[in-house]
């Protein structure tokens, strides 16, 4: 009974977070401009992080959770840049 | 066995309703994402995620994981806390990227009296 | 005492991350401590202006404010986004004027209105202390005002200020 329920729910769960990485993954191919495509990187990230977690309950092990940390991390980082790029990099020079 | 089925039913169901809330919440912010007209209003989207979608799928995964392991896990917890420090970085700082570029174009995304910064002289940011 | 923990709230929530990421055991909480040592002195080293807290008893308030108004600003949100295109909703820039003026305080701030769906943090000038928020909905303007300088202001005085 409760392996039905986590079943269903996590496979609900995967579903759902891959498809909300698709349509975020939409916008960084629609632009327009570069902070747009920046921000999608950066909920992509936090999908995909997502998916990662649900997977491994549904795996029933704690691997992916190192993983979707270590993700977590690296977005925040990659996020901050480019944000940072975006300040000086193309419009004043 | 696999794993699944060694979770009570009394945990299964708070757990399979908090992972489908985070991930309907995730969906839905993503759906907003896809759908919303302006920059402005995309940069809400993502909150929507990184608040109550996060925040549901690891309260589900720590319990799931402390019933299975027989101890109580909080290291999702963690994953939580860094988002939680993490996104309001990202997106002030987008925000204010966008700004600046809006405004060094003179675009139309912004309103009239947003336009032009009011007080040029300084260009500290807060919180730095 | 301050030599040696020069930010004993860093040190102490290392200590926690340390113990939270592995399993508790005597080795690692010996380990968690001495490496949140080193971090603290590192630390200090980069930055030496320390956070004061002046009052402990207000942060948990804060925080359950803050759980709150997430839970109602996530439904409030995800409502409007189900019925985007329908429900004629408009977003703003609002300028709020902001009493708090250190860094701290800004920084809390910052993070409580950006965790918060609906609202993002635009700008902040420095010389007149008035902050530019988008607002997702327009129509909660007033209520956001009133959040701002009734409920989350004080509270953030009266623990930094």
């Amino acid at each position: 009974m409760s392996e039905t329920i986590l079943t269903i729910s996590l496979g609900y769960a995967q579903i759902a977070l891959a498809l909300a990485g698709c349509l975020v993954g939409t916008r960084i191919l629609r632009g327009p401009r570069a902070q747009d495509r920046v921000l999608a990187l950066d909920s992509l990230y936090v999908s995909i992080m997502l998916l990662f977690l649900v997977t491994g309950m549904q795996l029933g092990t704690a691997f992916f959770f190192e993983a979707a940390m270590i993700i977590s991390i690296i977005g925040f980082v990659s996020s901050v840049a480019l944000a940072k790029f975006l300040f000086r990099g193309e419009v004043i020079e | 066995m696999s794993p699944l089925a060694t979770v009570p039913l009394i945990v299964a169901i708070p757990v399979a309703f908090f992972v489908v809330l985070g991930a309907t919440l995730t969906l839905i912010g993503a759906l907003g994402f896809a759908r919303l007209t302006s920059f402005y209003d995309r940069l809400h989207a993502p909150t929507l995620a990184t608040s109550w979608g996060t925040g549901a799928t690891i309260i589900a995964s720590a319990l799931m994981f402390s019933f299975i392991d027989g101890r109580v896990i909080l290291h999702e917890f963690v994953i939580g806390f860094c988002i939680v420090l993490t996104t309001p970085v990202t997106l002030m700082m987008l925000g204010r990227a966008a700004l600046m570029r809006d405004r060094t174009e003179g675009s139309d995304a912004l309103p009239e009296d947003m336009r032009r910064r009011r007080d040029p002289a300084a260009d500290t940011p807060a919180g730095d | 005492m301050s030599r040696l923990f020069p930010h004993p709230v860093l040190s102490v929530a290392l200590v926690f991350l340390w113990l939270m990421l592995t399993r508790f055991s005597l080795g690692y909480l010996i380990l968690g401590t001495v490496l949140s040592l080193v971090a603290g002195w590192a630390y200090s080293a980069l930055h030496s202006a320390k956070p004061r807290i002046r009052r402990w008893s207000a942060i948990p308030r804060l925080i359950g404010t803050l759980f709150l108004d997430i839970i109602r600003s996530n439904v409030a949100v995800t409502r409007l986004l189900l019925t985007e295109g329908r429900s004629g909703r408009q977003s703003a820039f609002i300028r709020v004027p902001l009493q708090i003026t250190s860094g701290n305080s800004l920084a809390v701030l910052a993070i409580i209105l950006t965790a918060t769906p609906g609202t993002a943090w635009v700008e902040y000038e420095t010389e007149t202390g008035v902050l530019t928020l988008h607002i997702f909905d327009a129509a909660e303007t007033d209520h956001y005002h009133d959040v701002i300088r009734n409920t989350y202001e004080p509270m953030l005085m009266e623990i930094f200020e």
